[in-house]
């Protein structure tokens, strides 16, 4: 079974194969030149030439072992980097996905043109499945090109988010050992784990001892949101330093009250300028207008 | 195959600085060296003048229930002897993974390090030390 | 499905106080490998703590069997805690916070899954207890993974 299968695809994936080997400079020359490897290989013209023998290597590879569809056949390993690589610079111009499958089909006119001169007679067998498999071997290529840019798309919106998180949640030092976070916008599982970790940081750097957590831009306090802020209160105290929640406006008091949210023992103000008195206070430190200006 | 505990080396130092002691853990705390921790200071406190206890664990990589229950009862045991417990330096990544655990040990007091400890203990009216007033223990 | 790879594995016996301390280095150990945050790292290193504790304690002892796990490119770190001791007969209650039928704070089980990602507890009366846990290296919390 397996052998016979072997058998049939051998005759006209390995004429593809012998094709491929032979023609390799050729096909190399032709492809340089499109704007797929032209604009990622863009120091030299010799460098775009050996970008795309080592992809015409790769499918001689693949059309040998016979597995014209397999995504996952061992030849595309040697180029996914490369694939990779140039999707990327691709899609950092702003192309899309299926934008970029479509310059790796538009690879495929040219070495049809090759294979078909190939054949003296281009209605023969040989040549129609020669073809065809040329079709289904670079159909595989665009998957596999597609496949690359699609995960690197994805990593590149894992970062992002990341980032995003570690913009959005800044630790700000308001005084010696008094330091504040802003929180701004929905405080989900994922902001709260990363304001918790930088705010115990910088806790440790600032040598803090009271640590102000500003709930002013949070829009909606839900019991989930009173959760996060009381995790992050008894983990700041367990280092030592003292939490006060500021910027409970009166709609969010109202609906923590409303819902039945136990804020425990968790220190609350109204203002952040009320909370900062309020640690300047316990650290013994008075703040009063000099004596000239009143 | 069986790991053996390594004896005497690992014990852990109680130092005593006028009326305090300072107790410094540094990296793998057995249970027995926990429980054998919890009774030497129990022990020092009961002899001496002692008035306060730090314990720094700054050197400590993990507290789990267990070493967090041992804390607490060293906190609580010297308290009746009235004498002041503050638990100092503990890591920032050590105090997610207790609150996550569910363990706040909300009946101790605590330091960013040992200078901040021996600052609070200086204050003697303050009974949480941090100027907060004292949780439900 | 996560591939394991069996060479991967290894036994750590949970017979002592000492084992204990043995856990959580060769857990501290793998975790630094697969290259999981310092936070990641103390969460499933106090898990497994917390687990071995339970495998020695409740359990009359057993051992930990420690796998890497490859996920889609994400790596994981899957601990199993076995023993063949009474087993738990009402699990639901076992991982209540604050229930105990030791001398403990009744944290461990329940405490140990809110450190971890995923969270399995195989045992009945009489058969012994298995606990799995797995964690996965990444720098997303875990509410955020799902979405990906």
């Amino acid at each position: 079974m397996q052998l016979s299968e072997q058998e049939t695809v051998a005759s006209s994936a390995r004429a593809l194969t012998g094709f491929l080997t032979r023609r390799r400079e050729q096909i190399a020359q032709r492809w340089a030149d499109v704007p797929l490897f032209r604009s990622v290989f863009t120091v030299s013209r010799d460098e775009a030439v050996e970008a795309c023998k080592s992809v015409v290597d790769a499918l001689a590879v693949v059309a040998s072992t016979g597995r014209l569809e397999d995504i996952e056949a061992p030849g595309f390993d040697t180029v996914r980097e490369q694939l990779g690589s140039m999707s990327g610079s691709r899609s950092r111009i702003g192309l899309s996905p299926a934008r970029i499958a479509e310059e790796v089909a538009a690879l495929r006119p040219s070495v049809a043109e090759l294979l078909r001169a190939e054949f003296p007679d281009p209605a023969a067998t040989e040549a129609t499945e020669g073809l065809l498999d040329l079709t289904i071997l670079m159909g595989t290529l665009r998957l596999v090109t597609m496949q690359t840019a699609l995960s690197a798309g994805e990593e590149l919106i894992a970062r992002q988010r990341q980032q995003l998180h570690e913009v959005a949640t800044p630790v700000i030092n308001l005084w010696e050992g008094i330091v504040a976070v802003p929180l701004i916008g929905t405080l989900d599982s994922a902001r709260s784990q990363v304001v918790m970790e930088s705010l115990l940081q910088s806790i440790v750097t600032q040598r803090a001892r009271y640590v102000i957590l500003d709930i002013t831009g949070v829009p909606t306090v839900d019991s989930l949101v009173a959760q996060h802020l009381m995790k992050t209160v008894a983990a700041a105290r367990l280092m030592g330093a003292d939490c006060v929640v500021s910027g409970i406006r009166p709609a969010t008091a109202q609906t923590i009250v409303q819902l039945g949210i136990d804020l425990g023992s968790v220190l609350t103000r109204a203002s952040l300028a009320d909370a900062l008195a309020y640690a300047l206070r316990h650290q013994d430190i008075d703040v009063s207008a000099r004596a000239s200006l009143r | 195959m069986t790991a053996s505990i390594p004896d005497r080396a690992t014990a852990v130092p109680v130092l005593a600085l006028g009326q305090t002691l300072l107790v410094s853990v540094q990296g793998e705390l057995y249970d027995t060296l926990a429980e054998q921790l919890q009774h030497d200071i129990t022990l020092r406190v009961a002899d001496s003048e002692v008035s306060g206890v730090i314990i720094d664990i700054s050197g400590v990589e993990i507290v789990d229930s267990y070493l967090g229950r041992v804390l607490a009862e060293i906190a609580a045991g010297a308290r009746l002897m009235a004498a002041r417990t503050v638990l100092a330096g503990m890591r920032p990544d050590v105090a997610i993974t207790l609150v996550e655990l569910g363990l706040t040990l909300p009946g101790l007091i605590t330091a960013l390090d040992v200078e901040c400890a021996l600052e609070l203990l200086a204050r003697p009216s303050a009974p949480n030390g941090s100027g907060l007033p004292e949780r439900a223990a | 499905m996560a591939a394991r790879d069996p060479a991967m594995t290894i036994r750590v016996p949970i017979r002592s106080d000492a084992d204990l301390s043995w856990v959580r280095q060769q857990v501290r150990r793998r975790a630094a490998e697969l290259a999981f945050g310092l936070v990641q790292q103390t969460k499933l290193v106090t898990a497994a703590s917390e687990l071995a504790r339970n495998t020695l304690v409740y359990g009359g002892g057993g051992h930990m069997e420690i796998t890497s796990l490859g996920h889609g490119g994400t790596d994981g770190l899957c601990l199993s805690f076995v023993d063949d001791g009474p087993g738990i007969r009402d699990v639901r209650l076992a991982m209540t916070d604050g229930y105990t039928t030791g001398d403990g704070l009744g944290l461990g089980l329940s405490g140990a899954r809110r450190l971890v990602d995923e969270f399995t507890i195989d045992t009945e009366p009489g058969r012994g207890t298995a606990v799995t846990v797995i964690t996965w290296a990444a720098d997303l919390p875990v509410a955020e993974r799902a979405v990906r």
